[in-house]
């Protein structure tokens, strides 16, 4: 078979235009999630096979304009300048056209081949908006088809003229390209002819756009043709600043400013061109759920109604396929036991490796429904409205609407809603936004809650989680506002935020978007959960006492010829009965030694020495090693205090007697609730920290902090409480 | 009269934006040029951000983001 030509396509338009559901029907499921280099945007490539080429589809993120306003846009533009992709399809909303064609110019003002998609142009003709493709496509000179994504309608069609784009091998003709007004078409002609004065053949981007550009004070591009041209650039940028003068005397605005208008005037002829609009104003149907939904009085008591749903679906339901799992790893971890020999691999492998990772992928079924209801607001256009409905309060604490999502998120882990943060455009916003989410108690915090207050609070469990919940959320108001007065200063990003259109989500994408961010999410917790356990089991199995191995083994042997002697006529059950006091016997010897040798290991040595650090809190030293260990993951707490603590048998209930009457007292558990909930987060939320933030320095300062307010608050509670007589 | 003075269902046309540079520019890539026509569609349940329509699109803002927007009778 010949072997299959490349061509790498890229597909750019507005947010909400159908641009992810257009990638998902070209590509399919076959789609790889990442980030774009440097950066932390999302990056969305798949491939196809169609006819004899291999497309390599990318994502562009979903921008208004290609100026530098945001990550997203500097992205989607450097693609372009950059891997100069064979085709760049833009995905135009129909109902929407003066503003996705004002992307469309910027699109053209680049030397790249381009593919007009009108998308959704049934929800156009709903609004009485009739579109002539075949006008706009002679106005443009560029090659105009018709897609509705949403229910995946010409996507042969759309690959059809993508290849053919492709091999046709000519950009569109530069006198369709945007005209200014005579006085910036003179300046572009000033500052483009010096440009190739100076720069000759080898300059390696469109000079006109070039030229554009540094008119409309670029910074990208300007550094850009510093870098580019040395010394040679100065006398460019020298005429640019003095071009820029003479348009903004001229006008009385800056020529981006009028730049901007004069493409959206270039634009408003088109339109006048292209499109009938039909007397009958049709009824517009966001606009009447909006009266329900973002009501006055209705607006928030639906929006805590479908919070609450989500966390009950995420917990209720997610909890019967997590006993499975729960099972399947108990399961392997019995056969890996009985298949290896015992010694130092079976227990790296048991409790080390299984044990860890197991505790990750119990969290698999939250997960999953979480970010299935996520994308469900997403995808029907409702979380718009959250962020609406919230940015009053949200910049209270001095941010932004949009960081609304992530806080609640957090809720369910905080990995994904720290990565989440990424929708926020201002830098500041987002370092706020990470710094206070891990005091928003994510999922794997609740097991030890529910253990603690379980044993402490009995009926009043449910109460007394929920007031370490709400601590949680005022300490992060509080901290929120601290922080933007101080480390933060600085205003709010612009709240300017399109509400679409409802739609009714796709199946496919919700499964597609579920599927991606579960598997961004499993994929780094389960490295860093890896080894961090393994480090965590070494530190709590090392060193390893030979005595302490001897002595159990005497005991052990003790036991098995106590119960070897039988009676000489015992019947089978008789036999049975002994056999299973034996076992019992060596279990709780087995949990003797094990308590003795942890608290012989490193991490013993290390909880023994921080627990003078630890005692005005109200946690014991066995507390303070649950703590360290609860850096891998937080539900982890739990079993190293079972370990620690020797229980009567396996099961939580024996642990919470355990606990009862090793000294701690209703007032030192809640204590060591609020510790949990404020101290450092968990190695795989650290690493998310650090990929976010892309600095060790604030990664360093969320640890430092985080821990230090964990232990004045527990001191004030438990200190508190002892004057206030409360135990 | 300013875009945040207005009333629920009123309509008004754009007469001037202004505001910091990156803010404004912003606006103006979204379609908030002089000339265009507006229309305040609800204040949020809080009395801030409000909701507008511009061309048939549905776009939110802050009151004192809406402060920066000028606007005229039709």
């Amino acid at each position: 078979m010949a072997s299959l030509k490349k061509l790498t396509i890229a597909l750019a338009g507005n947010p909400n235009s159908g641009k992810t559901t257009t990638f998902n029907n070209i590509t399919g499921t076959r789609q790889k999630v990442g980030n774009w280099p440097g950066v932390t945007v999302e990056k969305k490539e798949g491939h196809v096979r169609f006819g004899d080429y291999d497309l390599t589809v990318v994502d562009l993120p979903g921008t208004y304009s290609l100026t530098t306003f945001s990550i997203e846009e500097i992205v989607a533009r450097n693609f372009i300048l950059e891997n100069k992709p064979d085709v760049v399809v833009d995905i135009i909303d129909s109902s929407n056209l003066e503003r996705s064609l004002y992307l469309a110019t910027q699109l053209r003002e680049l030397d790249t081949q381009v593919l007009f998609v009108l998308n959704m142009a049934d929800l156009a003709k709903d609004k009485g908006i009739v579109i002539d493709a075949d006008m706009l496509s002679s106005l443009l000179e560029v090659p105009v088809i018709f897609t509705v994504g949403n229910r995946n309608e010409g996507t042969p069609d759309l690959l059809k003229n993508i290849i053919s784009v492709a091999e046709s091998g000519k950009g569109p003709p530069a006198e369709r390209r945007v005209r200014y007004s005579q006085d910036i078409e003179k300046s572009i002609a000033v500052v483009r002819n010096l440009l190739q004065e100076h720069a000759g053949e080898g300059f390696p981007y469109n000079p006109r756009w070039t030229a554009i550009k540094l008119i409309e004070a670029d910074e990208v591009v300007t550094q850009l043709v510093s870098k580019e041209l040395g010394l040679n650039a100065a006398p460019i940028l020298d005429e640019t600043t003095r071009q820029r003068n003479k348009i903004s005397n001229l006008f009385d605005d800056e020529p981006e400013i009028l730049m901007t208008e004069q493409r959206y005037g270039f634009i408003a002829g088109i339109v006048r061109e292209v499109v009938k609009r039909s007397s009958i104003k049709r009824v517009d149907v966001s606009r009447n759920i909006d009266l329900v939904l973002t009501n006055r009085v209705l607006g928030f008591p639906i929006f805590f109604f479908f919070i609450w749903a989500m966390f009950q679906l995420t917990f209720t339901l997610g909890a019967y396929p997590q006993t499975w799992i729960e099972r399947g790893v108990e399961l392997t971890s019995m056969g890996m036991t009985q298949i290896l020999p015992s010694g130092l691999i079976q227990d790296l492998i048991v409790n080390g490796i299984i044990a860890g990772v197991g505790s990750v992928l119990i969290f698999l079924p939250n997960i999953l429904i979480l970010f299935f209801c996520i994308a469900l607001f997403e995808d029907t256009g409702y979380m718009a409205r959250a962020a609406f409905l919230m940015d009053k309060v949200m910049h209270l604490v001095g941010l932004h609407g949009k960081s609304f999502i992530p806080m609640l998120m957090g809720f369910g882990c905080n990995v994904p809603a720290i990565m989440a943060a990424r929708t926020l455009e201002n830098e500041k916003d987002r370092i706020l936004t990470i710094l206070i989410n891990p005091f928003m108690s994510c999922s794997a915090r609740l097991p030890v809650y529910v253990l603690l207050a379980g044993a402490f609070f009995a009926e009043k469990a449910g109460t007394v989680i929920f007031s370490i919940y709400l601590l949680g959320i005022v300490l992060a108001i509080v901290m929120g506002r601290i922080f933007r007065n101080t480390l933060l200063k600085g205003s709010v990003a612009p709240f300017v935020m399109e509400l679409p259109p409802y739609r009714v989500p796709m199946a496919k994408s919700l499964m597609i978007h579920m599927w991606d961010r579960s598997k961004l999410f499993l994929k780094k917790m389960g490295g860093v959960i890896l080894v961090g356990s393994i480090i965590i089991w070494a530190l709590s199995t090392f060193p390893q006492n030979e005595t302490l191995v001897r002595q159990h083994e005497i005991e052990k042997r003790q036991v098995q010829t106590t119960f070897a002697v039988r009676k000489p006529n015992a019947s089978q059950q008789a036999i049975n009965v002994r056999m299973m006091e034996q076992d019992k016997a060596l279990a709780a010897l087995d949990r003797k030694y094990l308590a003795m040798a942890k608290e012989e290991s490193y991490l013993g040595g290390i909880g023994k020495f921080f627990a003078p650090v630890f005692a005005p809190i109200g946690i014991d030293w066995k507390g303070g090693v649950a703590l360290f260990t609860g850096f891998v993951a937080k539900e982890i707490v739990i079993s190293t205090m079972g370990v620690l603590h020797v229980t009567r048998d396996d099961s939580k209930k024996g642990l919470a007697e355990a606990l009862k009457q090793s000294g701690m007292t209703p007032l030192s558990a809640f204590s060591m609730m609020a510790f949990i909930l404020l101290y450092v987060p968990c190695l795989a939320t650290v690493s998310a920290i650090r990929q976010e933030t892309n600095s060790w320095k604030w990664t360093a300062f969320s640890i430092g902090y985080s821990t230090t307010l964990a232990w004045v608050v527990a001191f004030v509670i438990f200190q508190g409480g002892h004057l206030l007589g409360l135990g | 009269m300013l875009l945040s003075e207005m009333n629920q269902g009123q309509e008004a046309v754009i007469a001037k934006v202004g505001g910091a540079g990156a803010f404004r520019r912003r606006l103006l890539e979204m379609g908030f040029l002089r000339g265009a026509t507006l229309r305040v569609e609800k204040y949020a349940p809080l009395k801030d951000p409000l909701e507008v329509t511009l061309n048939g699109c549905h776009v939110s803002l802050r009151v004192e983001e809406a402060a920066h927007i000028v606007m005229e009778d039709a």
